[in-house]
Protein backbone atom coordinates (compact mmCIF):
# COMPACT_ATOMS: atom_id res chain seq x y z
CA UNK A 1 0.00 0.00 0.00
CA UNK A 2 1.31 3.46 -0.62
CA UNK A 3 -0.65 7.00 0.86
CA UNK A 4 0.17 9.66 -1.66
CA UNK A 5 1.90 12.47 -0.23
CA UNK A 6 2.43 15.74 -2.04
CA UNK A 7 5.10 17.80 -2.36
CA UNK A 8 2.90 20.51 -0.74
CA UNK A 9 1.68 17.71 1.94
CA UNK A 10 5.63 17.67 2.66
CA UNK A 11 5.96 21.33 2.87
CA UNK A 12 2.63 21.87 5.19
CA UNK A 13 4.03 19.11 7.61
CA UNK A 14 7.49 20.50 7.52
CA UNK A 15 6.02 24.44 8.22
CA UNK A 16 3.83 22.16 11.25
CA UNK A 17 7.14 20.74 12.36
CA UNK A 18 9.48 24.51 12.15
CA UNK A 19 11.52 22.64 10.24
CA UNK A 20 12.72 24.63 7.04
CA UNK A 21 14.01 21.48 4.67
CA UNK A 22 16.64 22.07 1.94
CA UNK A 23 15.49 21.78 -1.41
CA UNK A 24 17.12 18.35 -1.69
CA UNK A 25 15.36 16.79 0.87
CA UNK A 26 12.32 17.23 -0.18
CA UNK A 27 11.54 14.07 -3.04
CA UNK A 28 13.24 11.78 -0.74
CA UNK A 29 11.12 12.73 2.41
CA UNK A 30 7.73 12.63 -0.03
CA UNK A 31 8.64 9.23 -1.23
CA UNK A 32 9.84 7.99 2.76
CA UNK A 33 6.55 9.50 4.93
CA UNK A 34 4.49 7.98 1.84
CA UNK A 35 5.95 4.37 2.31
CA UNK A 36 5.41 4.76 5.97
CA UNK A 37 2.00 5.67 6.00
CA UNK A 38 1.37 2.69 3.40
CA UNK A 39 2.77 0.74 5.96
CA UNK A 40 0.45 2.11 9.15
CA UNK A 41 -2.45 1.86 7.09
CA UNK A 42 -3.17 -1.71 7.77
CA UNK A 43 -4.40 -0.63 11.43
CA UNK A 44 -7.39 0.48 8.86
CA UNK A 45 -8.57 -3.42 8.49
CA UNK A 46 -8.57 -3.60 12.63
CA UNK A 47 -12.42 -3.79 13.97
CA UNK A 48 -11.52 -1.75 17.00
CA UNK A 49 -15.01 -0.47 17.51
CA UNK A 50 -16.13 0.06 21.59
CA UNK A 51 -12.31 -0.51 22.14
CA UNK A 52 -10.84 2.16 24.52
CA UNK A 53 -7.77 3.65 23.78
CA UNK A 54 -4.41 2.80 25.75
CA UNK A 55 -2.97 5.96 26.84
CA UNK A 56 -0.32 5.50 29.26
CA UNK A 57 0.80 1.72 30.58
CA UNK A 58 1.54 3.01 34.42
CA UNK A 59 -1.79 1.82 36.19
CA UNK A 60 -1.11 4.89 38.08
CA UNK A 61 -3.34 7.91 38.24
CA UNK A 62 -3.06 11.64 39.06
CA UNK A 63 0.38 11.30 40.94
CA UNK A 64 0.72 14.55 42.81
CA UNK A 65 3.59 15.71 45.53
CA UNK A 66 3.21 18.33 48.06
CA UNK A 67 3.25 21.69 46.85
CA UNK A 68 6.53 22.44 48.54
CA UNK A 69 9.16 24.71 46.81
CA UNK A 70 12.50 22.14 46.32
CA UNK A 71 15.84 22.96 45.82
CA UNK A 72 17.63 22.42 42.13
CA UNK A 73 20.88 21.63 41.65
CA UNK A 74 21.12 23.84 38.91
CA UNK A 75 21.14 27.35 39.00
CA UNK A 76 19.97 30.27 36.92
CA UNK A 77 23.59 31.25 36.26
CA UNK A 78 24.12 27.77 34.70
CA UNK A 79 21.31 27.55 33.28
CA UNK A 80 21.40 30.84 31.12
CA UNK A 81 24.84 29.39 30.34
CA UNK A 82 22.89 27.10 27.93
CA UNK A 83 21.53 29.43 25.83
CA UNK A 84 23.56 30.38 22.75
CA UNK A 85 22.99 34.38 22.94
CA UNK A 86 22.31 36.09 26.14
CA UNK A 87 21.85 39.65 27.28
CA UNK A 88 20.76 41.17 30.52
CA UNK A 89 20.26 37.98 32.25
CA UNK A 90 17.71 36.80 29.72
CA UNK A 91 17.74 34.86 26.36
CA UNK A 92 18.33 36.81 23.30
CA UNK A 93 16.35 35.87 19.71
CA UNK A 94 15.92 38.06 16.96
CA UNK A 95 12.94 40.33 16.79
CA UNK A 96 10.09 38.22 16.30
CA UNK A 97 7.82 40.59 14.29
CA UNK B 1 34.38 -9.71 27.99
CA UNK B 2 34.70 -9.01 32.19
CA UNK B 3 31.84 -9.09 34.94
CA UNK B 4 31.60 -6.82 37.83
CA UNK B 5 33.34 -8.99 40.24
CA UNK B 6 36.86 -8.51 37.89
CA UNK B 7 36.84 -4.93 39.08
CA UNK B 8 35.56 -4.75 42.52
CA UNK B 9 37.88 -4.63 45.33
CA UNK B 10 40.66 -3.74 43.05
CA UNK B 11 42.68 -0.39 42.66
CA UNK B 12 39.42 1.91 41.07
CA UNK B 13 42.47 4.37 39.38
CA UNK B 14 43.75 0.92 37.49
CA UNK B 15 40.13 -0.01 36.76
CA UNK B 16 39.57 3.36 35.25
CA UNK B 17 42.87 3.66 33.31
CA UNK B 18 42.60 0.30 31.70
CA UNK B 19 39.24 0.76 30.60
CA UNK B 20 40.05 3.90 29.28
CA UNK B 21 43.31 2.52 27.52
CA UNK B 22 40.92 -0.42 26.20
CA UNK B 23 38.63 2.14 24.78
CA UNK B 24 41.11 4.09 22.99
CA UNK B 25 42.36 0.52 21.74
CA UNK B 26 39.28 0.07 20.49
CA UNK B 27 38.52 3.32 18.73
CA UNK B 28 37.59 1.85 15.27
CA UNK B 29 34.51 0.37 16.38
CA UNK B 30 33.30 4.14 17.04
CA UNK B 31 31.47 2.46 20.00
CA UNK B 32 33.06 6.33 22.31
CA UNK B 33 31.25 9.84 21.24
CA UNK B 34 33.50 10.90 24.07
CA UNK B 35 35.43 10.09 27.30
CA UNK B 36 35.11 11.67 30.57
CA UNK B 37 38.75 10.74 31.25
CA UNK B 38 39.43 13.62 33.82
CA UNK B 39 36.15 13.31 36.37
CA UNK B 40 36.63 9.56 36.19
CA UNK B 41 40.29 9.71 37.48
CA UNK B 42 39.38 12.22 40.37
CA UNK B 43 36.45 10.13 41.13
CA UNK B 44 38.44 7.10 41.30
CA UNK B 45 41.00 8.41 43.22
CA UNK B 46 38.55 9.29 46.23
CA UNK B 47 37.34 5.94 45.88
CA UNK B 48 40.82 4.21 46.66
CA UNK B 49 40.96 6.88 49.39
CA UNK B 50 37.46 5.43 51.04
CA UNK B 51 35.89 8.48 51.11
CA UNK B 52 33.37 6.70 48.34
CA UNK B 53 32.08 3.44 48.66
CA UNK B 54 29.14 1.02 47.46
CA UNK B 55 28.39 -1.72 45.94
CA UNK B 56 30.13 -0.60 42.32
CA UNK B 57 32.93 1.26 44.07
CA UNK B 58 35.36 1.78 41.74
CA UNK B 59 33.71 -0.05 38.71
CA UNK B 60 33.89 1.26 35.76
CA UNK B 61 30.76 1.66 33.52
CA UNK B 62 29.68 3.72 29.88
CA UNK B 63 26.43 5.38 29.22
CA UNK B 64 24.78 6.01 26.29
CA UNK B 65 25.12 9.59 24.71
CA UNK B 66 21.51 10.53 25.94
CA UNK B 67 21.83 10.32 29.69
CA UNK B 68 22.52 13.54 31.21
CA UNK B 69 26.22 13.64 32.51
CA UNK B 70 29.00 15.45 33.83
CA UNK B 71 32.80 15.63 32.83
CA UNK B 72 32.00 15.67 28.83
CA UNK B 73 29.22 16.60 26.69
CA UNK B 74 25.67 15.04 26.14
CA UNK B 75 25.40 14.79 22.26
CA UNK B 76 22.06 12.19 21.70
CA UNK B 77 24.68 12.15 18.72
CA UNK B 78 22.88 15.19 17.15
CA UNK B 79 24.39 17.78 15.87
CA UNK B 80 21.85 20.30 17.84
CA UNK B 81 23.43 19.00 21.12
CA UNK B 82 26.84 18.98 19.82
CA UNK B 83 28.52 21.07 22.21
CA UNK B 84 25.90 20.92 25.16
CA UNK B 85 27.00 20.49 28.74
CA UNK B 86 24.82 18.92 30.89
CA UNK B 87 23.52 21.12 34.15
CA UNK B 88 22.83 17.94 35.99
CA UNK B 89 23.08 14.55 35.93
CA UNK B 90 20.34 11.61 35.20
CA UNK B 91 18.82 10.25 38.19
CA UNK B 92 19.88 6.67 37.18
CA UNK B 93 23.74 8.19 36.94
CA UNK B 94 23.23 9.39 40.46
CA UNK B 95 22.08 6.35 42.05
CA UNK B 96 24.95 4.16 40.33
CA UNK B 97 27.70 7.28 41.29
CA UNK B 98 25.98 6.84 44.95
CA UNK B 99 27.25 3.28 44.82
CA UNK B 100 30.90 3.98 44.02
CA UNK B 101 30.39 3.32 40.26
CA UNK B 102 32.74 5.52 37.82
CA UNK B 103 31.66 6.76 34.31
CA UNK B 104 34.29 6.35 31.92
CA UNK B 105 32.70 7.61 28.84
CA UNK B 106 29.44 8.46 26.37
CA UNK B 107 28.43 5.31 23.97
CA UNK B 108 27.14 6.37 20.48
CA UNK B 109 23.42 6.00 19.35
CA UNK B 110 21.23 7.07 16.73
CA UNK B 111 20.59 10.93 17.07
CA UNK B 112 18.58 10.57 19.33
CA UNK B 113 18.38 6.95 19.42
CA UNK B 114 15.66 7.07 16.48
CA UNK B 115 16.83 4.36 14.84
CA UNK B 116 18.02 0.64 15.09
CA UNK B 117 21.62 0.36 13.86
CA UNK B 118 23.64 3.45 14.73
CA UNK B 119 23.86 4.72 11.25
CA UNK B 120 21.53 7.23 12.41
CA UNK B 121 24.44 9.08 14.52
CA UNK B 122 25.01 12.30 12.98
CA UNK B 123 28.70 11.43 13.72
CA UNK B 124 28.72 8.40 11.79
CA UNK B 125 27.91 4.34 12.75
CA UNK B 126 29.37 1.97 15.41
CA UNK B 127 30.38 -1.13 13.96
CA UNK B 128 29.58 -4.45 15.27
CA UNK B 129 31.70 -6.06 18.35
CA UNK B 130 31.80 -9.56 15.98
CA UNK B 131 32.23 -8.26 12.22
CA UNK B 132 32.93 -4.35 11.20
CA UNK B 133 31.52 -4.78 8.10
CA UNK B 134 28.57 -4.69 9.69
CA UNK B 135 25.88 -2.48 11.95
CA UNK B 136 26.11 -2.61 16.18
CA UNK B 137 22.25 -2.65 16.36
CA UNK B 138 20.58 0.81 17.26
CA UNK B 139 19.57 2.88 19.14
CA UNK B 140 21.98 2.07 22.19
CA UNK B 141 24.77 0.56 19.75
CA UNK B 142 27.58 1.73 21.38
CA UNK B 143 26.58 0.42 25.08
CA UNK B 144 26.34 -2.99 23.41
CA UNK B 145 29.54 -2.72 22.05
CA UNK B 146 31.93 -1.82 24.68
CA UNK B 147 30.05 -4.36 26.80
CA UNK B 148 31.11 -7.22 24.66
CA UNK B 149 34.10 -5.72 23.59
CA UNK B 150 35.09 -5.87 27.39
CA UNK B 151 35.77 -1.91 28.11
CA UNK B 152 33.21 -1.87 30.64
CA UNK B 153 31.35 -4.70 32.39
CA UNK B 154 28.34 -2.63 32.01
CA UNK B 155 26.88 -0.10 30.09
CA UNK B 156 23.69 1.80 30.42
CA UNK B 157 21.16 2.30 27.33
CA UNK B 158 17.40 3.43 26.14
CA UNK B 159 14.87 1.06 24.96
CA UNK B 160 11.41 2.23 23.40
CA UNK B 161 10.68 0.09 20.75
CA UNK B 162 14.21 -2.62 21.11
CA UNK B 163 17.23 0.06 21.92
CA UNK B 164 18.62 -2.32 24.24
CA UNK B 165 17.34 -5.70 23.14
CA UNK B 166 18.52 -5.54 19.68
CA UNK B 167 21.67 -4.57 19.70
CA UNK B 168 22.49 -6.76 23.03
CA UNK B 169 21.23 -9.13 20.56
CA UNK B 170 23.34 -8.14 17.58
CA UNK B 171 26.44 -8.03 19.90
CA UNK B 172 26.10 -11.14 22.25
CA UNK B 173 25.64 -9.72 25.93
CA UNK B 174 22.63 -9.56 27.78
CA UNK B 175 20.25 -6.64 27.53
CA UNK B 176 17.57 -5.36 29.90
CA UNK B 177 14.59 -3.59 29.00
CA UNK B 178 12.49 -3.03 32.32
CA UNK B 179 8.70 -2.61 33.11
CA UNK B 180 7.96 0.27 32.42
CA UNK B 181 8.33 3.10 35.24
CA UNK B 182 11.15 0.78 36.90
CA UNK B 183 13.68 3.82 36.37
CA UNK B 184 13.20 7.05 36.65
CA UNK B 185 14.11 9.21 33.00
CA UNK B 186 14.79 12.38 35.04
CA UNK B 187 17.76 13.85 33.49
CA UNK B 188 17.77 11.46 30.02
CA UNK B 189 16.75 12.93 26.65
CA UNK B 190 12.86 12.22 26.27
CA UNK B 191 12.13 10.29 22.86
CA UNK B 192 8.37 8.42 23.10
CA UNK B 193 7.32 9.08 26.71
CA UNK B 194 4.74 6.32 26.39
CA UNK B 195 7.55 3.76 26.27
CA UNK B 196 10.57 4.97 27.29
CA UNK B 197 12.73 2.86 29.87
CA UNK B 198 16.46 2.83 30.85
CA UNK B 199 18.17 -0.46 31.21
CA UNK B 200 21.26 -2.17 30.91
CA UNK B 201 23.92 -4.27 28.87
CA UNK B 202 25.25 -6.99 31.27
CA UNK B 203 27.66 -10.15 30.70
CA UNK B 204 25.43 -12.31 33.12
CA UNK B 205 22.17 -12.08 34.91
CA UNK B 206 23.47 -11.44 38.43
CA UNK B 207 25.57 -8.37 37.23
CA UNK B 208 22.17 -7.10 35.67
CA UNK B 209 20.43 -7.62 38.81
CA UNK B 210 23.02 -5.78 41.20
CA UNK B 211 22.63 -2.66 38.45
CA UNK B 212 19.07 -2.74 37.98
CA UNK B 213 18.21 -3.04 41.95
CA UNK B 214 20.74 0.11 41.93
CA UNK B 215 18.56 1.86 39.48
CA UNK B 216 15.04 1.25 40.04
CA UNK B 217 13.05 3.11 42.24
CA UNK B 218 10.45 5.36 42.68
CA UNK B 219 11.54 9.05 41.88
CA UNK B 220 9.75 12.52 42.79
CA UNK B 221 11.18 14.16 39.53
CA UNK B 222 9.79 11.52 37.24
CA UNK B 223 6.44 10.77 38.22
CA UNK B 224 5.79 7.66 35.95
CA UNK B 225 8.10 5.92 38.12
CA UNK B 226 6.34 3.02 39.60
CA UNK B 227 6.36 1.92 43.31
CA UNK B 228 9.61 0.23 44.40
CA UNK B 229 8.66 -3.55 43.40
CA UNK B 230 12.40 -4.24 42.09
CA UNK B 231 14.56 -7.22 44.65
CA UNK B 232 16.49 -9.77 43.18
CA UNK B 233 14.85 -13.38 43.49
CA UNK B 234 15.64 -16.80 42.74
CA UNK B 235 13.63 -18.23 39.98
CA UNK B 236 10.20 -20.61 40.22
CA UNK B 237 10.73 -24.17 39.32
CA UNK B 238 8.79 -25.41 36.51
CA UNK B 239 7.77 -22.37 34.99
CA UNK B 240 5.26 -22.04 32.36
CA UNK B 241 6.54 -20.80 29.47
CA UNK B 242 4.92 -19.70 26.06
CA UNK B 243 6.83 -19.99 22.50
CA UNK B 244 5.04 -16.77 20.43
CA UNK B 245 4.36 -18.99 17.06
CA UNK B 246 3.94 -15.91 15.16
CA UNK B 247 7.95 -14.74 15.88
CA UNK B 248 8.71 -17.84 13.88
CA UNK B 249 7.58 -17.67 10.21
CA UNK B 250 9.24 -18.50 7.09
CA UNK B 251 10.15 -14.42 7.12
CA UNK B 252 12.40 -15.24 9.97
CA UNK B 253 16.35 -15.90 9.00
CA UNK B 254 16.65 -20.08 9.85
CA UNK B 255 19.91 -19.74 11.87
CA UNK B 256 17.61 -17.80 14.31
CA UNK B 257 14.69 -20.46 14.59
CA UNK B 258 17.33 -22.84 15.18
CA UNK B 259 19.23 -21.16 17.85
CA UNK B 260 15.59 -20.41 19.51
CA UNK B 261 14.43 -23.86 19.28
CA UNK B 262 17.86 -24.84 21.19
CA UNK B 263 17.28 -22.11 23.92
CA UNK B 264 13.98 -23.93 24.34
CA UNK B 265 15.10 -27.52 24.88
CA UNK B 266 17.45 -25.97 27.38
CA UNK B 267 14.67 -24.92 29.62
CA UNK B 268 12.91 -27.90 29.29
CA UNK B 269 16.33 -29.66 30.23
CA UNK B 270 15.62 -27.45 33.40
CA UNK B 271 12.33 -28.72 33.91
CA UNK B 272 10.19 -25.56 32.44
CA UNK B 273 7.23 -26.78 30.51
CA UNK B 274 7.67 -24.72 26.88
CA UNK B 275 4.63 -24.47 25.05
CA UNK B 276 3.69 -22.80 21.55
CA UNK B 277 1.38 -19.86 21.76
CA UNK B 278 -0.38 -17.37 19.55
CA UNK B 279 -0.14 -13.58 19.61
CA UNK B 280 -2.40 -12.66 16.88
CA UNK B 281 -2.04 -9.18 17.11
CA UNK B 282 1.85 -9.05 16.61
CA UNK B 283 1.28 -8.18 12.62
CA UNK B 284 0.06 -4.91 13.69
CA UNK B 285 2.24 -4.00 16.75
CA UNK B 286 5.40 -2.71 14.09
CA UNK B 287 2.05 -0.22 12.69
CA UNK B 288 0.91 0.51 16.14
CA UNK B 289 3.87 1.91 17.14
CA UNK B 290 5.23 3.24 14.16
CA UNK B 291 1.84 5.78 15.10
CA UNK B 292 2.14 6.13 18.48
CA UNK B 293 6.05 6.56 18.84
CA UNK B 294 6.38 9.56 16.15
CA UNK B 295 3.94 11.23 17.78
CA UNK B 296 5.43 11.61 20.87
CA UNK B 297 8.64 12.29 19.11
CA UNK B 298 6.89 15.06 17.20
CA UNK B 299 5.80 16.52 20.79
CA UNK B 300 8.91 15.66 22.82
CA UNK B 301 11.88 17.34 20.23
CA UNK B 302 9.30 20.53 19.67
CA UNK B 303 11.88 21.96 22.36
CA UNK B 304 14.99 21.63 20.17
CA UNK B 305 14.72 25.02 18.59
CA UNK B 306 18.11 27.06 19.26
CA UNK B 307 16.65 29.20 22.08
CA UNK B 308 17.28 27.64 25.20
CA UNK B 309 20.10 25.72 24.52
CA UNK B 310 21.87 23.61 21.51
CA UNK B 311 23.59 25.03 18.54
CA UNK B 312 21.77 28.00 16.92
CA UNK B 313 21.58 28.76 13.38
CA UNK B 314 22.15 32.10 12.29
CA UNK B 315 18.72 33.62 10.72
CA UNK B 316 17.23 36.96 11.28
CA UNK B 317 14.04 36.55 12.22
CA UNK B 318 12.69 33.82 14.72
CA UNK B 319 10.77 31.72 12.30
CA UNK B 320 14.21 31.40 10.33
CA UNK B 321 15.92 30.52 13.93
CA UNK B 322 13.16 27.93 14.57
CA UNK B 323 13.65 26.47 11.66
CA UNK B 324 17.03 26.17 10.32
CA UNK B 325 18.03 25.34 13.73
CA UNK B 326 15.85 22.23 13.48
CA UNK B 327 17.16 21.42 9.97
CA UNK B 328 20.57 21.37 10.54
CA UNK B 329 20.58 20.13 14.44
CA UNK B 330 18.44 17.04 13.24
CA UNK B 331 19.48 13.93 10.87
CA UNK B 332 16.89 12.48 8.25
CA UNK B 333 15.24 10.25 10.31
CA UNK B 334 14.96 12.75 13.24
CA UNK B 335 12.95 14.62 10.89
CA UNK B 336 10.64 11.89 8.73
CA UNK B 337 9.40 10.91 12.17
CA UNK B 338 8.83 14.60 13.57
CA UNK B 339 6.90 14.79 10.27
CA UNK B 340 5.02 11.61 10.43
CA UNK B 341 4.20 12.61 14.15
CA UNK B 342 2.48 15.71 12.69
CA UNK B 343 1.14 13.81 9.92
CA UNK B 344 -0.59 10.99 12.17
CA UNK B 345 -1.82 13.92 14.75
CA UNK B 346 -3.15 16.48 12.29
CA UNK B 347 -6.41 17.31 12.15
CA UNK B 348 -8.61 15.27 10.04
CA UNK B 349 -5.62 12.21 10.40
CA UNK B 350 -5.89 11.90 14.32
CA UNK B 351 -9.01 9.46 14.69
CA UNK B 352 -8.04 7.63 11.70
CA UNK B 353 -4.22 6.84 13.03
CA UNK B 354 -3.41 8.00 16.23
CA UNK B 355 -6.45 6.95 18.03
CA UNK B 356 -6.68 4.05 16.32
CA UNK B 357 -3.44 2.85 16.78
CA UNK B 358 -4.01 3.79 20.83
CA UNK B 359 -6.73 1.19 20.54
CA UNK B 360 -5.10 -1.18 18.65
CA UNK B 361 -2.50 -0.72 21.18
CA UNK B 362 -5.50 -2.10 23.90
CA UNK B 363 -6.08 -5.15 21.61
CA UNK B 364 -2.42 -6.16 21.65
CA UNK B 365 -2.59 -5.56 25.67
CA UNK B 366 -5.13 -7.86 25.95
CA UNK B 367 -4.24 -10.80 24.46
CA UNK B 368 -0.62 -10.64 26.68
CA UNK B 369 -2.83 -10.25 29.53
CA UNK B 370 -4.77 -13.42 28.59
CA UNK B 371 -1.43 -14.94 28.00
CA UNK B 372 -0.06 -14.35 31.38
CA UNK B 373 -2.70 -15.68 33.08
CA UNK B 374 -1.47 -18.96 31.92
CA UNK B 375 2.12 -18.44 31.09
CA UNK B 376 4.58 -17.31 33.87
CA UNK B 377 7.12 -16.22 30.20
CA UNK B 378 6.89 -15.91 26.65
CA UNK B 379 9.67 -16.41 24.38
CA UNK B 380 10.38 -15.25 20.91
CA UNK B 381 13.62 -14.12 18.86
CA UNK B 382 14.91 -10.34 19.44
CA UNK B 383 15.13 -9.84 16.00
CA UNK B 384 14.11 -11.84 13.09
CA UNK B 385 18.01 -11.61 11.70
CA UNK B 386 21.54 -11.67 12.82
CA UNK B 387 23.44 -8.07 12.20
CA UNK B 388 22.68 -7.02 8.90
CA UNK B 389 25.66 -5.21 6.77
CA UNK B 390 26.35 -1.53 7.27
CA UNK B 391 24.36 0.61 4.41
CA UNK B 392 22.39 -2.74 3.95
CA UNK B 393 18.55 -1.30 4.76
CA UNK B 394 19.59 2.73 5.08
CA UNK B 395 18.11 3.67 1.80
CA UNK B 396 14.60 1.94 2.95
CA UNK B 397 13.06 2.93 6.33
CA UNK B 398 10.39 0.15 6.38
CA UNK B 399 12.64 -2.13 6.10
CA UNK B 400 14.56 -0.82 8.73
CA UNK B 401 11.62 -0.55 10.97
CA UNK B 402 10.73 -3.89 10.22
CA UNK B 403 13.76 -5.23 12.44
CA UNK B 404 11.98 -4.27 15.15
CA UNK B 405 9.22 -6.19 14.66
CA UNK B 406 9.41 -8.53 17.45
CA UNK B 407 10.71 -6.32 20.10
CA UNK B 408 8.13 -3.26 20.07
CA UNK B 409 5.05 -5.70 21.35
CA UNK B 410 6.54 -5.72 24.52
CA UNK B 411 7.41 -1.70 24.77
CA UNK B 412 3.64 -0.98 24.01
CA UNK B 413 2.42 -2.90 26.44
CA UNK B 414 5.26 -1.72 29.66
CA UNK B 415 6.39 -5.68 29.83
CA UNK B 416 9.90 -6.67 30.76
CA UNK B 417 11.70 -7.46 28.35
CA UNK B 418 15.08 -9.15 28.06
CA UNK B 419 17.85 -10.16 25.40
CA UNK B 420 19.96 -13.02 26.35
CA UNK B 421 22.62 -14.72 23.75
CA UNK B 422 21.32 -17.85 22.34
CA UNK B 423 24.48 -18.75 20.49
CA UNK B 424 25.73 -17.92 17.01
CA UNK B 425 24.94 -18.08 13.32
CA UNK B 426 27.56 -20.69 11.20
CA UNK B 427 29.48 -17.15 10.76
CA UNK B 428 29.67 -16.52 14.41
CA UNK B 429 26.95 -13.67 14.33
CA UNK B 430 25.68 -13.75 17.72
CA UNK B 431 21.62 -14.47 18.14
CA UNK B 432 19.64 -13.51 21.19
CA UNK B 433 16.39 -14.77 22.46
CA UNK B 434 13.58 -12.32 23.73
CA UNK B 435 11.94 -13.13 27.27
CA UNK B 436 9.32 -11.71 28.14
CA UNK B 437 7.50 -11.33 31.47
CA UNK B 438 4.31 -9.83 32.94
CA UNK B 439 4.85 -6.12 34.24
CA UNK B 440 6.90 -6.34 37.54
CA UNK B 441 8.25 -9.51 36.77
CA UNK B 442 11.54 -8.32 35.57
CA UNK B 443 13.61 -9.77 39.06
CA UNK B 444 11.85 -13.02 38.33
CA UNK B 445 13.19 -12.87 34.29
CA UNK B 446 16.95 -12.37 35.35
CA UNK B 447 16.51 -15.11 38.13
CA UNK B 448 15.37 -17.54 34.99
CA UNK B 449 17.94 -16.56 33.16
CA UNK B 450 21.10 -16.85 36.11
CA UNK B 451 19.24 -20.04 36.99
CA UNK B 452 20.36 -21.18 33.10
CA UNK B 453 23.88 -20.10 32.66
CA UNK B 454 26.38 -23.02 32.45
CA UNK B 455 23.64 -25.35 31.46
CA UNK B 456 24.77 -24.54 27.60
Amino acid sequence: MTTTITQDDVLHLAQLSNLQLADDEIAALQADLGNILGYVDQLAELDTTGVDPTYQVTDLENVSRDDVVQPHEANREELLKLAPEQANNQIKVPKVL
Amino acid sequence: MTTIADYVGKSAVDNVRAAIDAARNSENFHALLSLTEERALERAARVDSGEITGRLAGVPFVAKDNFLTFGSTTTAASHILEDFHAPLQATAIEKLENEGAICIGKANLDAFAHGGSTENSAFGPTLNSVDQTRVAGGSSGGSAVVTALGIVPFALGTDTGGSIRQPASFNGVIGVKPTYGTVSRYGVVAMASSTDTIGCFTTNAADAELVMDIMAGQDTSDMTTLPDFFTPTDAKAQQKIGIIKESLTDDVDPQVVTRINEYVATLKDAGHVVEEVSLPMLKYALAIYYIIVPAEISSNLARYDGVRYGKRADASTLTGLYGQSRDKGFVTENKRRIMIGSYVLSSGYFDAYYLQAQKARTLLINEFNKLFETYDVLISPVSPTPAFKLGENVADPVKMYLEDIMSVPPSLAGLPALSVPAGKTNDGLPIGVQLIGQRRSDAQLLALVRSLEGEK
